[in-house]
C-alpha cells in the first residue's frame, strides 16, 4: 500500500509530467487556433479550454467521444502537479527562492484563469447621444422577455433566458399566469413577408406579427462580424386553455403587445440583457481621423455616470486604452455607428486583478533565477581568468 | 601584422559606411535635392516628395532604381517630377513590373519576356482590366486566386499612378501654369459674373461658362489628386491641415486670389518641363524659404529623412553581415587570430548601421521603435545581433558572429520584402495609439522572437560543425551548449513578459487579459516551448544534442507564431492569407524539421565525435 501511494506520489510529483503536460498544452492551444478559423473564438474556447476533454464526433453517428484532454484536464493536472512538486521535493532555500515565486505566480495565474472562466461576464452598451442606459447587451446570448406595461410607472420584467427555449418544454413560474410553451426554435433564422413566399407552410403562429411572416432556419455562423438571429415559436397557456402563438424573433425589433385578465403584456426576443445599478448617459462621441485617410487616429466618449440615489454624479471620459472601472464594471470604447452612436463594451469580472498580481509574481522570479545564474556564471569566468 | 588586418578591415568597413552618407555628385542643373526636401502630407503623414518617390517605386516594381526608355538612369526624385509635371514622358516610361502569364494575357502579352510595361504599354488592355477589377473586388479577401489577387493589385497601382499625375498638375493641360496664370486674371471678371447669377440679374454668359470650365477642371483636380501638397494657410491654427491642390484652388472664391503655393508647384511644373534649371532652383529656394517661417521643424525633419532614405543604412548593413559571415566563417578553417577581431569589428558596425537606422526611424516616427510588420523584423534583427555581439566579445571564436550575420542578413532581408507595399512608417490605428504599450509590450515581446531564433540559430551552428566537421570540440561543444542555454534563459523571460504585457495592454483596451486569439496563443505557445526546453533539462532529459533540437525546433514555433498567424484570417492581429508567406514558412518549417532528423542520426556517426567517447 505504501509502495502504491510512493509511485503515485513519484509520478505527480514528476518533473516528467511536467513536460508531458507542457507539451499537451501546446499542441491543444496550436490546434484550437487552427480551428478558430471554422468556429469562432467563442466556440473554441468552450470546446477546447473551458472543457475537461475536447470531443469529437464518430463519423456518421451522433455519438461524442473524447479524443484530447481540455484545458480544464491539462490545467488541472497542472496545479496539482506544481502543488505535489513544491509540497514533496521541493525545499525551500534562497537558491530556489526564484522558482518558488515563479510557481506561486503560475498557479495564481491558472486560479485566475479559471475564475474568469467562471464569472466573467461580457457585454456591448449601443449609446446614442442623450440616451441614459443602466443595462449592457450580450452578444452572444438572447432572452426571451415577458413585460407586465400595466404599470404606467414601472415594467415587470420576467426574462427567460435562451437554453429554455432550446429545450422545447413548457415552463411554468408563479411570476406569471400562464405557462409558456415552446413550440419550435431556431438558433438562426431569416424572416421572411408571407407574400413574398406564398407556397410557404401555414405558420403555426397566430396572434401577434406571426402570421404575416415565414420563418426560414438558418445555419448557425460563427464568423466574428456576424451575427445569429434566433427565432422561436411559442405558446402561451392560461388555466382556461390556450392563449395563442406568437412568432418571437431579435429580427423583430417591435415588441407584440396583448391583454389577458386586465393586464397589459409585451413579448420580445431580445439580446439578454444585464443590468447595473447606475446609469451611463452618452453626452459626446468624438471621433478623428488622419487627415486625408480613414485610418482612425483616436475615439472617445464624454459619459455622464449617474447612481439613482443622486449620490454619484460626475462625467467621465472613456476612450482607446483607457477604460472606466467602476462598481465591479470595466467599460471599454469598443466602436462606433454613424460617427454619433459610441458602442461601449462592459465587462465584469471580478478577478481581472489577478493576471497582474500573479504575473509581476511570475517575472519577478524568472528575473531572481536567471539573475542567480548570470551572476553565478559571471563569477566562474572571472575566477576562470583570474587563474590563467 | 596580427593586429593591423582587423583594423583595416574596420576602417575599409567605416569607409563604406561613411560614404553612403555623402550626397550623390549632382549631375543635374535641377536642385533635386531642394525638391525633395519638400514636404507634403500623405496617408496622414507629412513626409518628403523623396520619400513619396522612391516608396512609389517600390510599389510599381520592387525596386528604387529606375533606367528611362533612352538608358539613362534616374534618381527617385527625378523619376516622380516626370511622372507629376511630364504625364506624356512618364507614360512611356515602364514601371508596372507584371509575371503573372494570365495578367499578361489581358494585355496580349502573354508568352514574351517583357516584365516591366509603361502606361502607353497597358493602355489597350485598361477596359477589360477594369472589367475583371470589377468581378475580383467584391470576393472576400481569403477567397481571392492568385490571378484576382494579381488583378487588384494592377489596378490600384494604375490608379495610384492616375491619382499622382493629378495631384499638382493637369495632364490635358497643354500649360497648366499657363492656365492657372489665366485663370488668376479672369478671378474679376467671372466672379462678377458668378455674384450676378447668384443674385438672379443679368450677368455675361462667356464670363460664367469660363467659371464652370475652370470649376470642373479643378473638382476633378480635388477628386482624383493623391499628394495633399499645399501647406496649411497663415491664419490656420492646425498644422496638419494641408490640402489638395484641386481644393486649394476651389477655395479661391472664397479666398479671392490664388494660392500662391498652388502657383509654386505650377511653376516647378514649366520649370521641368520646358527644361528650365534656374528658374526651377529659383522657385524651390523661395517656396523652402516660405515654408521655413512656419514649418521649419518639419521640414528639418523633411531633410533628415531624406538623408536617411539616401544612405539606406539598412542596404549597407546586409552588405556588411555578408561580408562578417564570410570573415567567420573562413576564421574557422584559417587565421583565427586575425579573421575573428575582423568579422567582430565588422559585425559591430553592421549593428551600429542598423541601430542608426532605427534610431532615425524612432525619431522621424516620434514612435517606439516598433510599430508595424516591418519595424518588428528589423528589431528582432537587431535584437539577436545585440546578444551576438555580447556573445562574440566573451567567447571569441566567430561561432556568435557567424549567428548573428546571418540572423541579420535574413532579417533585413525580410524586412526589405515587407517594405515593397508603400510607406514604412504608418500612421497608428487609434488602439495602437499608445506608445507606452508599444514601447513595452511590443519591444519585449520581438525581444523574445530574436532571442530564440539566435537560440535556434546557434543550435543549428552546433549540429552543422558536429556532423559534418571534426570542429566540434569539447570545448566548443561546451561553450555552444552554455550559449544556448543562456539564449533559451533569456528568451523565456522575455516572450513571458512581453506575452504578459500583451494581456495587461488587452485588459486596458478590450476588458479581457486573455481571448485566445490565435496571435496570443502563438506567444503562449513560445513561452510553453521554452519552459518545455529549460524543464526538460532540468529533468536530465535531453543532453547537449537533445537540447540542440530542442532549440533548433523553436525556430519553427516563432516563425509560426510571427508570421502563421497573421496568415489564418481571423483574430486582431490578421493580415490576410499570402500565398507567398506560407510557402515560405512551409518551407522553413521543412528545412529545421531536416536539420532535427539530420540531429538524431547517432552520435557516434558524427564527424566529430567519431572515435572518442559520446561526447554528451
Amino acid at each position: 500500500m505504501r509502495a502504491f501511494f510512493k509511485l503515485f506520489v513519484d509520478y505527480f510529483t514528476s518533473l516528467r509530467l511536467t513536460v508531458i503536460l507542457l507539451a499537451l498544452s501546446l499542441l491543444l492551444v496550436f490546434i484550437a487556433t487552427l480551428d478558430q478559423v471554422n468556429l469562432g473564438v467563442w466556440a473554441v474556447q468552450q470546446k477546447y479550454f473551458r472543457s475537461l476533454f475536447v470531443m469529437a464526433r464518430i463519423p456518421g453517428t451522433d455519438v461524442a467521444v473524447p479524443v484530447f484532454p481540455g484545458g480544464y484536464f491539462i490545467g488541472g493536472l497542472l496545479l496539482i502537479n506544481l502543488i505535489a512538486a513544491h509540497l514533496y521535493r521541493f525545499r525551500l532555500e534562497w537558491r530556489k527562492s526564484g522558482i518558488w515565486l515563479a510557481h506561486a505566480g503560475l498557479i495564481l495565474l491558472l486560479l485566475g484563469e479559471l475564475f474568469t472562466g467562471l464569472f466573467q461576464r461580457e457585454g456591448m452598451m449601443r449609446l446614442d447621444p442623450g440616451t441614459a442606459r443602466d443595462y449592457a447587451e450580450s452578444t452572444l446570448k438572447t432572452e426571451f422577455a415577458v413585460i407586465d406595461t400595466t404599470n404606467p410607472g414601472y415594467d415587470d420584467v420576467v426574462a427567460i433566458p435562451e437554453g429554455a427555449l432550446e429545450k422545447l418544454t413548457t415552463l411554468q413560474t408563479p411570476k406569471l399566469p400562464f405557462t409558456v410553451r415552446t413550440l419550435l426554435y431556431y438558433p438562426n433564422s431569416a424572416l421572411v413577408m408571407r407574400n413574398q413566399a406564398p407556397d410557404a407552410a401555414p405558420s403555426p403562429a397566430d396572434r401577434g406579427f406571426g402570421p404575416q411572416f415565414v420563418a426560414l432556419a438558418q445555419p448557425v455562423t460563427y464568423k466574428e462580424d456576424e451575427q445569429n438571429f434566433p427565432t422561436a415559436f411559442v405558446e402561451l397557456a392560461g388555466p382556461e386553455g390556450r392563449l395563442g402563438t406568437w412568432l418571437v424573433s431579435t429580427l423583430l425589433t417591435e415588441p407584440q403587445t396583448f391583454t389577458y385578465q386586465g393586464h397589459t403584456w409585451e413579448l420580445m426576443l431580445r439580446a439578454t440583457r444585464y443590468y447595473q445599478p447606475f446609469s451611463i448617459t452618452l453626452l459626446k462621441f468624438s471621433h478623428d481621423v488622419y487627415p486625408g485617410t480613414d485610418i482612425p487616429k483616436n475615439f472617445s466618449s464624454r459619459v455622464r455616470l449617474q447612481t439613482p440615489d443622486g449620490r454619484v454624479d460626475r462625467e467621465v471620459l472613456i476612450y482607446m486604452n483607457n477604460p472606466l472601472r467602476y462598481g465591479g464594471f470595466t467599460f471599454y470604447q469598443a466602436g462606433y455607428q454613424n460617427d454619433r452612436t459610441s458602442i461601449l463594451q462592459v465587462v465584469r469580472n471580478p478577478s481581472w486583478v489577478i493576471p497582474y498580481i500573479s504575473c509581476s509574481l511570475i517575472a519577478l522570479g524568472l528575473v531572481i533565477q536567471f539573475g542567480i545564474h548570470l551572476f553565478g556564471f559571471i563569477r566562474k569566468r572571472a575566477v576562470a581568468a583570474a587563474a590563467a | 601584422m596580427k593586429k593591423s588586418i582587423p583594423l583595416l578591415v574596420l576602417l575599409l568597413g567605416l569607409a563604406y559606411l561613411g560614404s553612403t552618407l555623402l550626397p550623390p555628385r549632382a549631375k543635374s542643373d535641377f536642385d533635386l535635392r531642394g525638391f525633395g526636401r519638400l514636404p507634403i502630407l500623405v496617408n496622414g503623414r507629412l513626409k518628403p516628395l523623396d520619400t513619396v518617390a522612391r516608396n512609389t517605386l517600390l510599389v510599381f516594381q520592387g525596386k528604387q532604381s529606375f533606367t528611362a526608355p533612352d538608358g539613362q538612369p534616374l534618381q527617385p526624385i527625378e523619376w516622380l517630377l516626370d511622372v507629376l509635371f511630364n504625364p506624356a514622358v512618364a507614360d512611356s516610361y515602364q514601371h508596372f513590373v507584371i509575371r503573372n502569364p494570365e495578367v499578361l494575357a489581358l494585355f496580349g502579352k502573354q508568352g514574351g519576356t517583357q516584365e516591366y510595361f509603361s502606361f502607353n504599354d497597358l493602355r489597350s488592355g485598361l477596359t477589360e482590366l477594369e472589367r475583371q477589377e470589377r468581378m475580383a473586388e467584391p470576393v472576400d479577401d481569403a477567397a481571392r486566386t492568385p490571378f484576382q489577387r494579381e488583378v487588384l493589385d494592377l489596378y490600384q497601382r494604375l490608379v495610384l499612378y492616375q491619382r499622382l499625375k493629378a495631384s499638382v498638375n493637369l495632364e490635358d493641360s497643354p500649360d497648366f501654369l499657363a492656365e492657372l496664370l489665366r485663370f488668376e486674371k479672369s478671378l474679376p471678371a467671372i466672379s462678377t459674373a458668378f455674384l450676378a447669377k447668384e443674385a438672379g440679374k443679368p450677368y455675361n454668359a462667356q464670363d460664367y461658362k469660363t467659371l464652370t470650365d475652370f470649376v470642373s477642371r479643378f473638382q476633378y483636380l480635388s477628386d482624383s489628386g493623391y499628394l495633399l501638397a499645399i501647406p496649411p494657410a497663415a491664419g490656420n491654427p492646425d498644422p496638419n491641415a494641408w490640402q489638395k491642390a484641386g481644393d486649394a484652388l476651389l477655395a479661391t472664391f472664397r479666398q479671392g486670389a490664388i494660392n500662391p503655393d498652388v502657383m509654386a508647384y505650377g511653376a516647378l511644373g514649366h520649370a521641368w518641363r520646358l527644361k528650365q534649371p534656374k528658374d526651377f532652383n529659383e522657385v524651390v529656394r523661395l517656396y523652402t524659404q516660405q515654408l521655413a517661417q512656419r514649418f521649419a521643424p518639419q521640414l528639418e525633419k523633411c531633410r533628415i529623412e531624406v538623408l536617411f532614405n539616401q544612405a539606406q543604412p539598412f542596404y549597407s548593413g546586409m552588405i556588411l553581415y555578408v561580408l562578417t559571415l564570410l570573415l567567420a566563417l573562413i576564421s574557422w578553417l584559417k587565421w583565427p587570430d586575425m579573421l575573428q577581431p575582423a568579422a567582430f569589428g565588422l559585425m559591430v558596425l553592421a549593428f551600429a548601421a542598423s541601430t542608426a537606422g532605427i534610431v532615425t526611424r524612432m525619431w522621424l516616427e516620434g514612435r517606439p521603435p516598433v510599430t508595424n510588420l516591418y519595424s518588428s523584423a528589423l528589431f528582432v534583427g537587431w535584437v539577436a545581433v545585440a546578444l551576438c555581439v555580447i556573445l562574440e566579445r566573451i567567447y571569441r571564436n566567430a561561432i556568435a558572429a557567424v549567428a548573428g550575420s546571418m540572423i541579420g542578413f535574413g532579417t533585413l532581408l525580410i524586412a526589405h520584402h515587407l517594405s515593397l507595399s508603400g510607406d514604412t512608417m504608418e500612421m497608428m490605428r487609434a488602439v495602437l495609439d499608445s506608445n507606452y504599450w508599444l514601447a513595452t509590450h511590443v519591444v519585449t515581446v520581438t525581444m523574445g522572437y530574436g532571442s530564440t531564433y539566435l537560440a535556434g540559430f546557434l543550435a543549428i551552428i552546433y549540429i552543422v560543425r558536429g556532423l559534418f566537421t571534426t570542429s566540434l570540440t569539447k570545448d566548443t561543444a561546451d561553450s555552444l551548449t552554455r550559449m544556448v542555454y543562456g539564449i533559451v534563459c533569456f528568451a523565456t523571460l522575455f516572450s513571458f513578459v512581453g506575452t504578459v504585457l500583451g494581456g495587461i495592454w488587452a485588459d486596458q483596451s478590450w476588458g479581457r487579459f486573455w481571448g485566445w486569439d490565435p496571435k496570443e496563443n502563438g506567444a503562449l505557445i513560445i513561452v510553453l516551448w521554452n519552459a518545455i526546453i529549460l524543464h526538460c533539462r532540468w529533468a536530465g532529459m535531453v543532453r547537449q544534442r537533445g537540447l540542440m533540437m530542442l532549440a533548433v525546433f523553436g525556430n519553427v514555433v516563432t516563425s509560426w507564431s510571427y508570421f502563421g498567424t497573421n496568415l489564418l484570417g481571423v483574430g486582431l492581429h490578421s493580415y490576410g492569407f499570402t500565398q507567398g508567406t506560407f510557402t515560405w514558412l512551409v518551407g522553413f518549417a521543412v528545412s529545421q524539421v531536416v536539420i532535427i532528423g539530420l540531429a538524431a542520426i547517432p552520435l557516434d556517426k558524427w564527424r566529430s565525435f567519431r572515435g572518442a567517447a559520446a561526447a554528451t
